[in-house]
C-alpha cells in the first residue's frame, strides 16, 4: 500500500487570498480595516483532506505573527491599517507528503480607484487561483482520495491494479470544512478554465496562420520546396 | 632683439654648437653659465623643464689612461672553415697583446646530423622499388650538405623528385635504420619518427589545401562564410526546438480525463531517479533551468502548478536572450492573453506553453525572413547603387508587433507592403562589397 504509483499526479485546486472590509464610523488611525486572509478549496470542498494545518505569517507588528489554523477552513481574520506580504505555509498529512508548500499573498485594503468614498459594503477582494499537484502518490493516498471532490483524479493507466478499496473514509463531521456557505462566499471570485482555454486557442491559431504564412514567403525567396519543421505542437 | 642683430650688424661670429664652450653674455635674461644664447631662445627664455644634463653626472669616459688600445689589421682562421683560409681583419690590440681564441662567429656554424647506413644495412633493410642505391646515397649526400633543407635539396636533385617523395624517402630510411639498430623494439617506440611515420600522400593533400585556402578569392571567401553562417542558424533552431521538445515531455499535455501511461522523458528517466526510499534531499525550490528540472520537481512530491508552467517556461526559452523572451511576453499581450494564466489548470498550463513556444517559432522565423530579405535587398542595392536603409526600417517595425490590437486583420496591408518589395527579384550579383554582407548576421545574432 505505500507502493509509488508512476506517472501519477492529483491535483487539487486551490484558491487563496485576502477580502478586506472598510470599518467606516468605527475604524480608527491603527484599525482602519478587517479582514480574513485564507486557502480554500477552488470549488469550495474541504482541503482537510490533504492540508493538516496552515500557518500565516504575518507582519511582525501583530501579536503572535506566526498563527497557525489547525482545522478547515483555513483562514485567518485580523485587523489593521497597514499592506504587507503574508506568508502562508502549507502542512500535508503524513501520507500525502512530508514537505510543507509555501504561497505568498500580499494583502490589499484600499481599493485600485481612490476617487470614490470606500464603503463598509463592498470589500476589497484579491484572490489568486492555483493548483497542488501530488506526484506519484502512494496507493494508500490514491485511494483514500480518488472520490474526493477537493480533488481533481486522473484515470489510471491501464494494467494498474490497485489493491479493492476499503471502506468509505468517514470525514470529520464535527465541524464543516467546506467553504460552501462560508460567510464570505458572495465574494468569492468565481475561476473558469474555460475562458482562458477559449483566448489560448484563438491566439494559438493565429500565430500558426502567421507562422504558415511567413513559411511560404520563405520558401518563395528561397526557391526551395517548403519543408515542414518538425516543430512542437504542430 | 636678435633677429635684429643677425640682419642689421652681426657682432658676433655664428654661435657654435658646443653647449659647453662659454659665451659673452649679451641678454641679461640668460640664467645658467654654459648654455648659448641662441639655444636658450629656443626654449623661450626660461629654464627648461627637464633637468639638463650636468656634464659630472655623465661618465668619464672608462679606462682613458689605464691602458693602451690599438688596432690592427690582422690576420684569423675560423674553425669552421675546412681549408685553412687566412683572412684579415681589424683587431683591437690591447696593451701590445692581441686577442686569443676562435673566431668568434666559428660557434654557429652547426649542422645537422645524418645517419648514413653501410651497405649491408641497405641490403638489409632498405630496398625500395621506387628507389636505386645510388639515388638514395645522392639523397643523403644533399641532405648532409644542406642540412636537411628540402626544398633546396628538391631543386639539386639529379633527377626531378618532388618534396615529399624525397622526405618520404629519407624519413622512411631512417626510420628503417633506427628500428633495425635499436637492440629491441620497445626501446625505440617512443621516437617519434616510430610513432608518426611520414605519410607523403596526407602531406600532399595537406598542402594542396593549404595553398587552396591561400588563394582563395574574396568572393569565395565570402561564399564559405555566408555558408558557415547558414549552417550556425539552423543548428541553433534545431537544438531550440530539440530541447523545447526534451522540456515539454515529462508534462503530460492531454486533458484531465486521461493520463497516457507511457509518459515519455527518455531523457530525464524521472522512474529512475525517484525512488520511495529517498524522499530527502531535493531542495525546496528547485532553481535549474535544463530539461530535467519537472523530474526534481517531482522529486519535491507536492509543487504549485504554477511553479511547474514557470520551469517549462524557463526551459523553454533557455536559448533566447533576453530581449526575445520580452518580445514573446509582448506578443501574448497583444493577443489578449495573459502572460501568466489566470486560471491555471493543467490544460490551460500546457496550451499557455504550447503557445508560447509558437511564438517563438514565429519569431525565429521572422528573424529568418528579416535576414534574407536584407540580403536580398543588398543585393540587389549594389547593382542599382541605392541606399537600402530606409525600407528594411520600416519593414523592421512591422514585424516587431504582428498582433497589435488596432491594425485591421494584420494579414492585409502587410501583405502588400511585402509584395511590393518582392517585385524586383534578388539578382546575386559576383561581387558586392563583402563587409556589410558578412556583417549584418553577426549584427543580428549580437541583437539577442
Amino acid at each position: 500500500m505505500t507502493r509509488r504509483l508512476k506517472d501519477v499526479e492529483i491535483g487539487f485546486p486551490i484558491v487563496y487570498g485576502a477580502i478586506s472590509f472598510w470599518l467606516g464610523k468605527k475604524a480608527s488611525e491603527y484599525n482602519s480595516h478587517k479582514w480574513t486572509v485564507y486557502v480554500r478549496s477552488a470549488t469550495n470542498e474541504d482541503l482537510s483532506v490533504i492540508v493538516k494545518s496552515a500557518v500565516f505569517q504575518l507582519h511582525p507588528s501583530f501579536n503572535n505573527p506566526t498563527r497557525v489554523v489547525e482545522s478547515a477552513p483555513f483562514e485567518l481574520s485580523e485587523s489593521g491599517w497597514g499592506e504587507f506580504e503574508i506568508a502562508i505555509t502549507l502542512f500535508f498529512h503524513s501520507d500525502v507528503c512530508d514537505k510543507q508548500l509555501n504561497l505568498y499573498h500580499q494583502l490589499k485594503l484600499y481599493p485600485e480607484d481612490d476617487n470614490g468614498p470606500q464603503s463598509t459594503k463592498r470589500p476589497v477582494v484579491v484572490e489568486t487561483y492555483d493548483e497542488i499537484v501530488l506526484s506519484e502518490p502512494t496507493e494508500a493516498f490514491f485511494l483514500r482520495v480518488q472520490n474526493h471532490p477537493a480533488a481533481i483524479v486522473p484515470r489510471l493507466p491501464a494494467g494498474l491494479n490497485l489493491s479493492p478499496p476499503g471502506p468509505v473514509e468517514h470525514v470529520n463531521e464535527k465541524k464543516r470544512g467546506d467553504t460552501k456557505d462560508h460567510p464570505l462566499s458572495p465574494w468569492f471570485m468565481n475561476f473558469s478554465e474555460a475562458d482562458e482555454l477559449l483566448k489560448l486557442a484563438a491566439a494559438r491559431q493565429q500565430v500558426q496562420a502567421h507562422i504558415a504564412k511567413l513559411r511560404r514567403q520563405l520558401s518563395m525567396i528561397d526557391g526551395l520546396p517548403q519543408q515542414s519543421k518538425a516543430s512542437s505542437g504542430q | 632683439m636678435d633677429a635684429k642683430d643677425i640682419l642689421g650688424l652681426p657682432k658676433n661670429s655664428f654661435p657654435a654648437a658646443q653647449e659647453k664652450k662659454p659665451r659673452p653674455p649679451k641678454d641679461s635674461q640668460r640664467k645658467p653659465d654654459g648654455v648659448s644664447r641662441e639655444v636658450y631662445a629656443l626654449t623661450g627664455g626660461m629654464a627648461p623643464l627637464m633637468p639638463s644634463i650636468e656634464v659630472s653626472h655623465l661618465k668619464k669616459r672608462p679606462n682613458s689612461e689605464k691602458e693602451k688600445i690599438t688596432w690592427q689589421w690582422l690576420s684569423f682562421t675560423s674553425s669552421a672553415r675546412t681549408d685553412n683560409l687566412q683572412l684579415y681583419h681589424w683587431v683591437r690590440v690591447v696593451n701590445g697583446v692581441p686577442p686569443t681564441g676562435d673566431y668568434s662567429f666559428a660557434k654557429y656554424n652547426k649542422s645537422v646530423d645524418i645517419l648514413r647506413y653501410t651497405d649491408e644495412e641497405y641490403e638489409k633493410h632498405l630496398i625500395d622499388p621506387m628507389w636505386t642505391k645510388e639515388e638514395t646515397d645522392q639523397l643523403f649526400d644533399l641532405c648532409e650538405r644542406f642540412d636537411l633543407r628540402f626544398i633546396v635539396i628538391a631543386d639539386r636533385f639529379p633527377s626531378s623528385r618532388s618534396v615529399e617523395e624525397l622526405k618520404s624517402r629519407y624519413y622512411s630510411v631512417n626510420r628503417a635504420l633506427l628500428i633495425a639498430r635499436a637492440p629491441s623494439p620497445s626501446d625505440v617506440s617512443g621516437h617519434p619518427l616510430v610513432k608518426e611515420p611520414y605519410n607523403m600522400v596526407h602531406e600532399i593533400e595537406r598542402k594542396r589545401a593549404l595553398s587552396a585556402v591561400l588563394s582563395q578569392t574574396k568572393q569565395q571567401e565570402r561564399r564559405d562564410a555566408e555558408i558557415l553562417a547558414e549552417a550556425k542558424r539552423i543548428m541553433e533552431s534545431r537544438m531550440a526546438s530539440k530541447s523545447a521538445e526534451d522540456a515539454e515531455m515529462p508534462v503530460n499535455p492531454t486533458g484531465n480525463e486521461t493520463e497516457k501511461a507511457t509518459a515519455p522523458a527518455e531523457s530525464v528517466s524521472p522512474s529512475t531517479n525517484i525512488h520511495p526510499s529517498s524522499s530527502t534531499a531535493a531542495p525546496a525550490t528547485a532553481t535549474t533551468e535544463s530539461a530535467s528540472t519537472p523530474a526534481s520537481l517531482r522529486m519535491l512530491r507536492v509543487y504549485l502548478r504554477t511553479h511547474v508552467l514557470d520551469q517549462m517556461v524557463q526551459a523553454a526559452s533557455s536559448t533566447a536572450g533576453l530581449r526575445t523572451i520580452k518580445r514573446v511576453d509582448q506578443t501574448l499581450q497583444d493577443l489578449g492573453v495573459h502572460v501568466k494564466p489566470k486560471v491555471p489548470t493543467k490544460a490551460v498550463c500546457a496550451e499557455h506553453l504550447e503557445l508560447r513556444k509558437e511564438i517563438l517559432t514565429l519569431l525565429n522565423l521572422q528573424k529568418q525572413l528579416q535576414n534574407k530579405e536584407a540580403e536580398a535587398s543588398a543585393n540587389r542595392d549594389s547593382s542599382y547603387a541605392e541606399a537600402p536603409s530606409t525600407p528594411k526600417r520600416s519593414y523592421r517595425a512591422d514585424v516587431d508587433r504582428p498582433f497589435v490590437p488596432d491594425s485591421v486583420g494584420f494579414g492585409g496591408e502587410r501583405a502588400a507592403k511585402r509584395d511590393h518589395k518582392r517585385k524586383a527579384p534578388g539578382r546575386f550579383i559576383d561581387a558586392p562589397p563583402s563587409p556589410p554582407q558578412s556583417k549584418r548576421p553577426r549584427k543580428l545574432k549580437a541583437s539577442d
